[in-house]
Protein backbone atom coordinates (compact mmCIF):
# COMPACT_ATOMS: atom_id res chain seq x y z
CA UNK A 1 0.00 0.00 0.00
CA UNK A 2 2.83 2.08 0.92
CA UNK A 3 4.94 1.34 -1.81
CA UNK A 4 1.72 2.03 -4.18
CA UNK A 5 1.36 5.91 -2.97
CA UNK A 6 5.01 6.34 -3.53
CA UNK A 7 4.66 5.07 -7.20
CA UNK A 8 1.58 7.33 -7.63
CA UNK A 9 3.70 10.22 -6.00
CA UNK A 10 6.29 9.15 -8.59
CA UNK A 11 4.50 9.25 -11.50
CA UNK A 12 2.93 12.80 -10.53
CA UNK A 13 6.52 13.94 -10.18
CA UNK A 14 6.77 12.91 -13.88
CA UNK A 15 4.08 14.19 -14.58
CA UNK A 16 5.00 17.48 -13.24
CA UNK A 17 8.66 17.37 -14.50
CA UNK A 18 7.37 16.91 -17.67
CA UNK A 19 5.08 19.51 -17.83
CA UNK A 20 7.81 21.93 -16.99
CA UNK A 21 9.85 20.63 -20.25
CA UNK A 22 7.02 21.24 -22.57
CA UNK A 23 6.37 24.59 -20.89
CA UNK A 24 9.84 25.55 -21.38
CA UNK A 25 10.19 26.20 -25.42
CA UNK A 26 8.37 29.14 -24.13
CA UNK A 27 11.49 30.86 -23.26
CA UNK A 28 13.03 30.38 -26.66
CA UNK A 29 12.45 33.59 -29.34
CA UNK A 30 9.51 33.51 -31.68
CA UNK A 31 8.96 30.84 -34.61
CA UNK A 32 9.83 31.40 -37.90
CA UNK A 33 6.48 31.25 -38.67
CA UNK A 34 5.61 33.40 -36.05
CA UNK A 35 8.21 35.98 -36.63
CA UNK A 36 7.10 35.94 -40.02
CA UNK A 37 3.60 36.11 -39.79
CA UNK A 38 4.24 39.16 -37.52
CA UNK A 39 6.44 40.75 -39.90
CA UNK A 40 4.07 40.43 -43.04
CA UNK A 41 1.04 41.53 -40.88
CA UNK A 42 -0.97 38.46 -40.96
CA UNK A 43 -1.08 38.54 -37.45
CA UNK A 44 -1.88 41.45 -34.91
CA UNK A 45 -1.86 42.19 -31.02
CA UNK A 46 -5.35 42.87 -29.41
CA UNK A 47 -5.86 45.21 -27.15
CA UNK A 48 -7.14 42.11 -24.62
CA UNK A 49 -3.39 40.63 -24.72
CA UNK A 50 -3.92 38.02 -27.16
CA UNK A 51 -2.64 37.63 -30.87
CA UNK A 52 -5.45 38.05 -33.95
CA UNK A 53 -5.70 37.12 -37.28
CA UNK A 54 -5.55 40.44 -39.31
CA UNK A 55 -6.75 39.10 -42.89
CA UNK A 56 -8.06 35.79 -44.21
CA UNK A 57 -7.57 32.82 -41.88
CA UNK A 58 -5.57 30.13 -43.17
CA UNK A 59 -5.92 26.95 -41.48
CA UNK A 60 -2.16 26.45 -40.11
CA UNK A 61 -2.39 30.60 -39.07
CA UNK A 62 -5.68 29.45 -37.05
CA UNK A 63 -3.19 26.60 -35.24
CA UNK A 64 -0.74 28.85 -34.75
CA UNK A 65 -2.42 32.07 -33.51
CA UNK A 66 -4.34 29.41 -31.49
CA UNK A 67 -1.70 27.96 -29.65
CA UNK A 68 0.55 30.56 -28.86
CA UNK A 69 -2.91 32.33 -27.28
CA UNK A 70 -3.47 29.27 -25.15
CA UNK A 71 0.41 29.70 -24.04
CA UNK A 72 -0.55 33.45 -23.02
CA UNK A 73 -3.69 32.39 -21.23
CA UNK A 74 -1.49 29.94 -19.15
CA UNK A 75 0.95 32.64 -18.77
CA UNK A 76 -1.56 35.07 -17.45
CA UNK A 77 -3.09 32.52 -15.36
CA UNK A 78 -0.44 31.77 -13.43
CA UNK A 79 0.76 35.27 -13.06
CA UNK A 80 -2.28 37.16 -12.08
CA UNK A 81 -3.04 35.43 -9.18
CA UNK A 82 0.52 36.00 -7.78
CA UNK A 83 -0.41 39.87 -8.22
CA UNK A 84 -3.94 39.54 -6.87
CA UNK A 85 -5.31 40.39 -10.07
CA UNK A 86 -7.70 38.61 -12.41
CA UNK A 87 -6.62 36.77 -15.69
CA UNK A 88 -8.57 39.56 -17.65
CA UNK A 89 -6.75 42.30 -15.74
CA UNK A 90 -3.60 40.90 -16.22
CA UNK A 91 -4.25 39.79 -20.25
CA UNK A 92 -4.87 43.62 -20.88
CA UNK A 93 -2.27 45.42 -19.15
CA UNK A 94 0.15 43.03 -21.10
CA UNK A 95 -1.91 44.11 -24.21
CA UNK A 96 -0.94 47.50 -23.25
CA UNK A 97 2.40 46.41 -23.38
CA UNK A 98 2.68 43.83 -26.04
CA UNK A 99 1.02 46.88 -28.72
CA UNK A 100 3.49 49.47 -27.19
CA UNK A 101 6.16 46.81 -28.31
CA UNK A 102 5.04 46.23 -31.61
CA UNK A 103 7.50 47.32 -34.32
CA UNK A 104 6.82 49.46 -37.20
CA UNK A 105 5.10 47.23 -39.68
CA UNK A 106 3.43 45.18 -37.65
CA UNK A 107 -0.39 44.92 -36.64
CA UNK A 108 -2.24 46.27 -33.72
CA UNK A 109 -5.78 46.83 -32.41
CA UNK A 110 -6.70 50.40 -31.63
CA UNK A 111 -9.31 51.31 -29.30
CA UNK A 112 -11.87 51.95 -32.37
CA UNK A 113 -11.29 47.83 -32.63
CA UNK A 114 -9.61 48.22 -36.28
CA UNK A 115 -6.24 46.85 -37.10
CA UNK A 116 -3.75 49.46 -37.59
CA UNK A 117 0.06 49.18 -39.33
CA UNK A 118 2.48 50.48 -36.24
CA UNK A 119 4.16 53.67 -37.74
CA UNK A 120 7.26 55.07 -36.62
CA UNK A 121 4.41 56.96 -34.09
CA UNK A 122 3.26 55.45 -30.83
CA UNK A 123 0.74 53.01 -31.22
CA UNK A 124 -3.04 54.27 -30.21
CA UNK A 125 -3.90 52.73 -27.18
CA UNK A 126 -6.91 52.62 -24.60
CA UNK A 127 -6.95 55.29 -22.64
CA UNK A 128 -6.21 53.63 -19.52
CA UNK A 129 -2.72 52.12 -20.99
CA UNK A 130 0.35 52.97 -18.81
CA UNK A 131 2.60 55.46 -20.22
CA UNK B 1 -9.40 60.56 9.17
CA UNK B 2 -9.74 58.55 12.31
CA UNK B 3 -9.83 62.17 14.51
CA UNK B 4 -13.18 63.17 12.20
CA UNK B 5 -14.52 59.78 12.61
CA UNK B 6 -14.16 59.29 16.30
CA UNK B 7 -15.46 63.22 16.61
CA UNK B 8 -18.32 62.64 14.50
CA UNK B 9 -18.78 59.48 16.73
CA UNK B 10 -18.91 61.35 19.87
CA UNK B 11 -20.97 63.87 19.19
CA UNK B 12 -23.61 61.45 18.03
CA UNK B 13 -23.77 59.78 21.58
CA UNK B 14 -24.27 63.54 23.06
CA UNK B 15 -26.98 64.02 20.68
CA UNK B 16 -28.85 61.48 20.64
CA UNK B 17 -30.30 61.08 25.06
CA UNK B 18 -31.48 64.53 23.99
CA UNK B 19 -34.85 63.89 22.69
CA UNK B 20 -35.36 67.54 20.67
CA UNK B 21 -32.21 66.81 18.37
CA UNK B 22 -33.31 62.92 17.48
CA UNK B 23 -36.90 64.35 16.72
CA UNK B 24 -35.61 67.22 14.69
CA UNK B 25 -32.93 64.88 12.70
CA UNK B 26 -35.88 62.42 11.78
CA UNK B 27 -38.29 65.19 10.86
CA UNK B 28 -35.90 66.45 8.62
CA UNK B 29 -34.74 63.12 7.06
CA UNK B 30 -38.99 62.57 6.40
CA UNK B 31 -39.17 65.99 4.99
CA UNK B 32 -35.94 65.21 2.51
CA UNK B 33 -37.84 62.09 1.50
CA UNK B 34 -41.18 63.54 1.56
CA UNK B 35 -39.65 66.64 -0.86
CA UNK B 36 -37.50 63.27 -3.02
CA UNK B 37 -41.39 61.51 -3.77
CA UNK B 38 -43.29 65.11 -5.48
CA UNK B 39 -39.85 65.39 -6.78
CA UNK B 40 -40.25 62.18 -8.88
CA UNK B 41 -43.45 62.65 -8.59
CA UNK B 42 -43.87 65.93 -10.74
CA UNK B 43 -41.19 64.30 -12.60
CA UNK B 44 -43.99 61.46 -13.69
CA UNK B 45 -45.87 63.51 -14.28
CA UNK B 46 -44.16 66.13 -16.69
CA UNK B 47 -42.69 63.60 -18.94
CA UNK B 48 -46.31 61.85 -19.48
CA UNK B 49 -45.51 59.11 -20.70
CA UNK B 50 -42.02 56.91 -21.51
CA UNK B 51 -40.89 56.14 -25.18
CA UNK B 52 -38.19 53.60 -25.92
CA UNK B 53 -36.72 53.61 -28.94
CA UNK B 54 -34.38 50.61 -30.42
CA UNK B 55 -30.96 51.86 -31.11
CA UNK B 56 -29.65 52.16 -35.07
CA UNK B 57 -26.40 50.94 -34.12
CA UNK B 58 -25.66 47.45 -32.44
CA UNK B 59 -24.65 47.41 -29.02
CA UNK B 60 -21.26 46.91 -28.57
CA UNK B 61 -20.44 45.16 -25.01
CA UNK B 62 -17.40 46.38 -23.04
CA UNK B 63 -16.15 43.67 -21.38
CA UNK B 64 -13.01 45.15 -20.14
CA UNK B 65 -14.64 48.29 -18.71
CA UNK B 66 -15.02 47.43 -15.14
CA UNK B 67 -11.02 46.92 -15.56
CA UNK B 68 -9.75 50.31 -14.13
CA UNK B 69 -6.56 51.95 -14.81
CA UNK B 70 -5.08 52.25 -11.12
CA UNK B 71 -5.07 47.95 -11.79
CA UNK B 72 -3.26 48.39 -15.36
CA UNK B 73 -0.60 50.80 -13.65
CA UNK B 74 0.15 48.38 -10.90
CA UNK B 75 0.12 45.03 -13.20
CA UNK B 76 2.73 46.85 -15.67
CA UNK B 77 5.82 45.80 -14.19
CA UNK B 78 4.91 42.78 -13.33
CA UNK B 79 3.17 42.07 -17.09
CA UNK B 80 6.38 43.47 -18.65
CA UNK B 81 8.53 41.60 -16.92
CA UNK B 82 6.46 38.29 -17.60
CA UNK B 83 6.90 39.44 -21.54
CA UNK B 84 10.49 39.67 -21.61
CA UNK B 85 10.80 36.30 -20.19
CA UNK B 86 8.53 34.82 -22.63
CA UNK B 87 9.90 36.39 -25.80
CA UNK B 88 8.72 33.31 -28.04
CA UNK B 89 4.91 33.66 -27.01
CA UNK B 90 5.01 37.97 -27.23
Amino acid sequence: MVKRFISVRKIALAAFAASLVVAAPALAQRTAAYASARAAGEVGEKMDGYLGIVGAATPALRAMVDDLNIKRRAIYAEKAPAASATIEEYALTSGCLAISRTVPGEKYQAPDGQWHTRGAAAPMRDARCPG
Amino acid sequence: MTYLQLTKRAAAATLLPMGHNRQRKRGSTRRTMGSAVVLAASAIALSGCVSVNAPDKPIVIELNVNIKQEVIYRLAQDAGNTIDKNPGIF
